[in-house]
């Protein structure tokens, strides 16, 4: 059983098609493998019962050989930040501990029609604002890689750090992330995982507890990049719920065996900004050495510059903490939610309630943002912020005419300790830790990580894609070329 | 000291010179648009329901739900502004607006700040109340502009507890911002009116002022001629027609008082109190709010199609396309198709029922459409009114008021009979106009022998007055006309007698 959590999706699906194992036999080895992995803490929420319920209705539609899709039957597991009809969704806060949704958020709703199989909701840092899944209240996600003891550990990076874990230990096949900043790709990035971050739009944010609404993006952690594609097939088209979603129709993208593509003359672009003083040797090098790879095999290397990549990070922080300070604005303790024990006052109830509901994070970033938004900042502070945004949108429009991809580093190192992580403060680690993967973000552009090699202390090392809006087939397709040239090992311990 | 002389003379010349204090007023309504749905959500809008039932997720500002904009709001909401002369905006963009309030569930409500939909009209009303101006006449007040926005819940306040009911949250408003082009209460008053009319014909806003489906703030202030405009005060919430008249009347005279004591007006909230017929200030809005406005990012810009062509949510030629006739323009047809005085064509159009009774009678028959609008006027609407009940309280079919008008102008019966007829049949008879007069016997004597013989009795029953007349005292004469009417109980067609009785007294003379 072992062996078949470490396979792909097209492999188990086949397994269970020939009835070589049941829905029922996988999700229970699922479950198992989820009690044993306890320690690295990737779950606020097993869900036995709907699992085994479902597997069992996957079973039947086996045996009456009517399933739904590809996935039928397939465990996964969805980051705690999106709605789960009667599955308490807690943003890992105290403000959200106790509730449960009465609706599906859009990504998952798709998936459970599409047979899939929910086994988890996972970690994350409290409303996804972080970069290391160590800001929740039920305690930080452990990286498996380089893991000894519970004292001090690698950080799995974040904020969907749960997911990346459940899928780097084979304890399902996807996981559904959010990425704002880079919350998705940085954890694929440390864990040694895919991680995609889709074209704004493309797949539906209905039920996505918001943290930044023009930003945010579901998005996909898998340990292949052909199973990344086959849950993005699942998960994205127009949602008539979701304004922002592209009307577009979503065609199914089918990416051709790695040994018969060709990028011969394709463009792909080094910006050099994203050689920054931070970045480590060891990616530094992994960087050039993939870029190599990638000329002997027929592309077009060049050096390209997005000039304006270092406001970046200053602007995204603004317009962060203004869409958080409004997005936070519903948790007044009235509606639902967490509410304190105080009755003298309206106010003083909204008051008690928001600082004992909220970490000191997500506390900051409120006041911060009032005070951007206040009438006498708006125009010096966000507006100035949305105008850079624009600047930093043209980079990207602009560096199309020249190449058609970009190659960067995802993350500017490995996975950090703990211990060293959690020295400087949240807003710091998250100017250094979103570096390469916000700038996407502000401009809605898709972006993959994809895990390369391991460094010489044994932890993954990841390299991150960038295309135009809607370039997932091409951006994928590269991946998965990537993926063929390094061949990446998984974690042994979990992944034979 | 001198300086103190020159500040009071500074003083006395400022407040207590006897020119007159002109009042600047402008309004903002809010008019729930007519939808069955939210704004943003699916939930029904329907007036009255039970506590916190028509509450969709989205309305209860649950994490994760987005708003999704209903195209039938912005459907009225662009007609709304063709119909007041607005210049509709191509593109406008939604804002949030953020406040902590316990009905307010998001903490912030989406509206459109920056870029509304319309911009620029005008609104052109009469302004007619009779006994304060006799004259009608045309007044204006520009719009500034025309916004969509959500409303928010209701909160309830005991000594020991506060409920909200959320049925209201997110129901959809538009509002208009007026400029302050108005000179006065009367003018307030006749402008939402005229509102109420122009919304009710077009059905974008039920105008239902005691559901809150239509509410005014009113921006009062007062200064002298001459002299810049006087520090302003809102009055919010106002629920009617005559509350919008009385709250700024007693809001004008308030700062009359004040200034003239020598005190100073503060800008504030204030609310009108129907009861009391006062104004009083609101202590919870007294502090300045920062309204923290941000684009809603949820909502793409809203796109409306000015030409023939499909893009955007909707479209301008087909909203025109389907605009009913507007009351001006109503005004102006029945003035000059009909021939009504000013007056009456105001009348009909402000009574929407009386108008529709007007043009079905003429549509069943032509008759002297200036008597029948006299006789709906004057006497039909004269005796509902008198009978206390309103025009939707009275069902009388169009055939019947042609009879009537036909009994009128064929002499049948006398213009008193027929306000008897009107008279039943407000009251509840059934029968047609015709069946009454017969049944009551009251066909007009129009043999003129029989009326002479009538008149000759009346004169030879009063010899004192006949005297009286004879001696040179005419006024009498009416005492005649009256003894008439009540000796053929009404009957009489008077314009003979009146003429016979002057032949007869005359001869008499001789």
């Amino acid at each position: 059983m072992d062996r078949i959590l470490s396979l792909n999706i097209r492999l188990v699906n086949k397994l269970l098609q020939d009835n070589v194992i049941s829905s029922t036999e996988l999700i229970n080895a699922c479950l198992e493998r989820a009690r044993n992995i306890k320690k690295y803490n990737p779950f606020i929420t097993i869900t036995d019962n709907v699992a085994i319920k479902q597997a069992n209705a996957s079973t039947d539609r086996y045996n009456k050989k009517k399933t739904l899709s590809e996935l039928d039957g397939l465990p996964i597991a969805i980051k705690d930040n999106f709605c789960t009809e009667n599955i308490k969704t807690t943003c890992a806060s105290k403000m959200l501990e106790n509730f449960i949704p009465k609706y599906n958020a859009t990504p998952y709703a798709k998936l459970k029609n599409a047979g899939a199989i929910l086994i988890g909701k996972t970690n994350l840092d409290q409303f996804a604002m972080g970069s290391g899944t160590v800001d929740s209240i039920y305690g930080p996600t452990k990286n498996i890689w380089g893991y000894s003891d519970d004292n001090d550990f690698f950080i799995t990076g974040g904020s969907s750090g749960g997911s990346a874990i459940a899928v780097a230990t084979g304890t399902c096949y996807a996981a559904v992330g959010s990425d704002t900043g880079g919350s998705t790709r940085n954890p694929a990035s440390y864990c040694g995982l895919v991680g995609l971050k889709p074209t704004y739009g493309l797949i539906s944010r209905l039920g996505l507890i918001p943290l930044v609404n023009s930003m945010d993006v579901p998005g996909i952690l898998t340990r292949t990049v052909d199973d990344c594609v086959t849950v993005l097939n699942t998960i994205s088209g127009h949602d008539p719920k979701d304004s922002t979603s592209l009307m577009r129709q979503h065609r199914r993208i089918r990416l051709p065996p790695a040994n018969k593509m060709t990028i011969k003359g394709l463009k792909i672009g080094i910006p050099i900004e994203y050689h920054c003083e931070h970045l480590s040797p060891d990616v530094l090098d992994v960087w050039d050495d993939v870029a190599n790879v990638l000329e002997e095999s027929g592309a077009i290397i060049k050096e390209v510059s997005l000039p304006n990549t270092e406001y970046s990070i200053v602007c995204y922080s603004i317009l962060n903490q203004c869409e958080v300070a409004s997005n936070m604005a519903r948790y007044d303790g009235i509606e639902f939610g967490f509410r304190a024990d105080e009755n003298s006052s309206t106010e003083k109830l909204y008051a008690t309630t928001r600082s004992l509901g909220f970490n000191e994070v997500v506390r900051n970033r409120i006041l911060t943002g009032n005070y951007f938004l206040l009438t006498r900042n708006y125009e010096k502070y966000f507006n100035q912020a949305l105008k850079v945004r624009r600047l930093i949108s043209n980079d990207f429009d602009n560096i199309w005419d020249e190449v058609q991809l970009l190659l960067t580093p995802t993350t500017l190192s490995t996975a950090p300790l703990y211990s060293d992580f959690i020295k400087k403060t949240n807003r710091d680690q998250c100017a250094v830790q979103d570096y390469c993967t916000q700038p996407a973000n502000m401009a809605g552009i898709p972006a993959v990580s994809i895990p390369i090699k391991l460094s010489k202390t044994g932890m993954p090392i990841s390299l991150q894609l960038l295309g135009r809006n809607l370039s997932e087939p091409m951006l994928l397709a590269v991946a998965k070329l990537i993926e063929h040239l390094v061949e990446f090992k998984h974690n042994p311990k979990y992944i034979i | 000291m001198k300086l103190l002389q020159q500040f009071f003379r500074h003083q006395r010349r400022k407040y207590s010179s006897t020119t007159k204090w002109q009042s600047v007023v402008g309004l903002e309504v809010h008019a729930q648009i007519s939808s069955a749905s939210k704004l943003f959500s699916g939930s029904s809008t329907e007036f009255a329901s039970p506590v916190n039932t028509n509450v969709s997720l989205f309305d209860s500002a649950v994490p994760g739900t987005l708003p999704v904009l209903n195209k039938k709001c912005v459907e009225a909401g662009v007609m709304t502004a063709l119909a007041l002369n607005c210049r509709v905006n191509p593109v406008s963009y939604f804002d949030r607006k953020h406040y902590f309030y316990a009905d307010l569930p998001a903490g912030y409500q989406i509206t459109q700040q920056r870029a509304p939909l319309a911009n620029d009209g005008v609104l052109r009303f009469h302004v007619h109340t009779p006994g304060t101006n006799k004259k009608p006449y045309v007044a204006e007040a520009r719009i500034k502009q025309i916004q969509l926005e959500q409303d928010s819940g209701k909160s309830l306040h005991d000594d020991y507890q506060s409920l909200v009911d959320l049925n209201r949250a997110g129901a959809p408003l538009m509002e208009l911002v007026f400029e302050p082009d108005l000179k006065n209460a009367e003018e307030a008053a006749s402008l939402v009116k005229e509102l109420i009319i122009i919304l009710e014909r077009i059905q974008t806003c039920s105008c239902k002022m005691e559901e809150g489906a239509l509410r005014v703030d009113a921006n009062v202030s007062i200064h002298k001629p001459g002299s810049p405009l006087g520090t302003r005060t809102e009055i919010k919430n106002i629920g009617s027609v005559r509350g919008v008249a009385g709250a700024i009347k007693y809001e004008i005279e308030r700062q009359i008082k004040v200034l003239e004591s020598g005190g100073e007006i503060v800008n504030e909230t204030r609310a009108w109190d129907a009861t009391t017929k006062t104004t009083l200030a609101m202590r919870d809005k007294e502090q300045k709010q920062d309204y923290r406005y941000m684009p809603e990012p949820n909502l793409p810009p809203l796109h409306i199609a000015l030409g023939p062509v499909q893009q955007g949510c909707v479209n301008v030629n087909e909203i025109v396309s389907k605009i009913p006739e507007l009351p001006e323009d109503t005004r102006n047809r029945l003035r000059e198709s009909f021939g009504l005085v000013p007056e009456h064509a105001i009348i009909l159009v402000n009574e929407s029922k009386l108008q529709k009774l007007f043009e079905d009678v003429l549509a069943l028959e032509t008759v002297n459409p200036k008597l029948l609008a006299n006789i709906l006027i004057n006497e039909y609407l004269a005796l509902i009114h008198a009978e206390k009940l309103a025009l939707e309280d009275v069902e009388t079919p169009a055939k019947y008021m042609r009879d009537i008008i036909k009994l009128l102008t064929d002499g049948i019966i006398s213009r008193n009979t027929a306000r008897l007829v009107l008279e039943k049949i407000i009251k509840g008879c059934k029968d047609s106009p015709i069946k009454i007069v017969e049944d009551e016997d009251w066909r007009q004597i129009t043999d003129e022998n029989k009326l002479r013989q009538i008149c000759q009795e009346v004169i030879d029953e009063n010899p004192k007055a006949t005297k009286q007349y004879l001696g040179g005292k005419t006024k009498v004469f009416k005492f005649f006309l009256g003894a008439v009417t009540t000796k053929t109980n009404q009957r009489a067609n008077m314009t003979f007698v009146n003429n016979i009785l002057k032949e007869l007294l005359d001869k008499s003379k001789k």
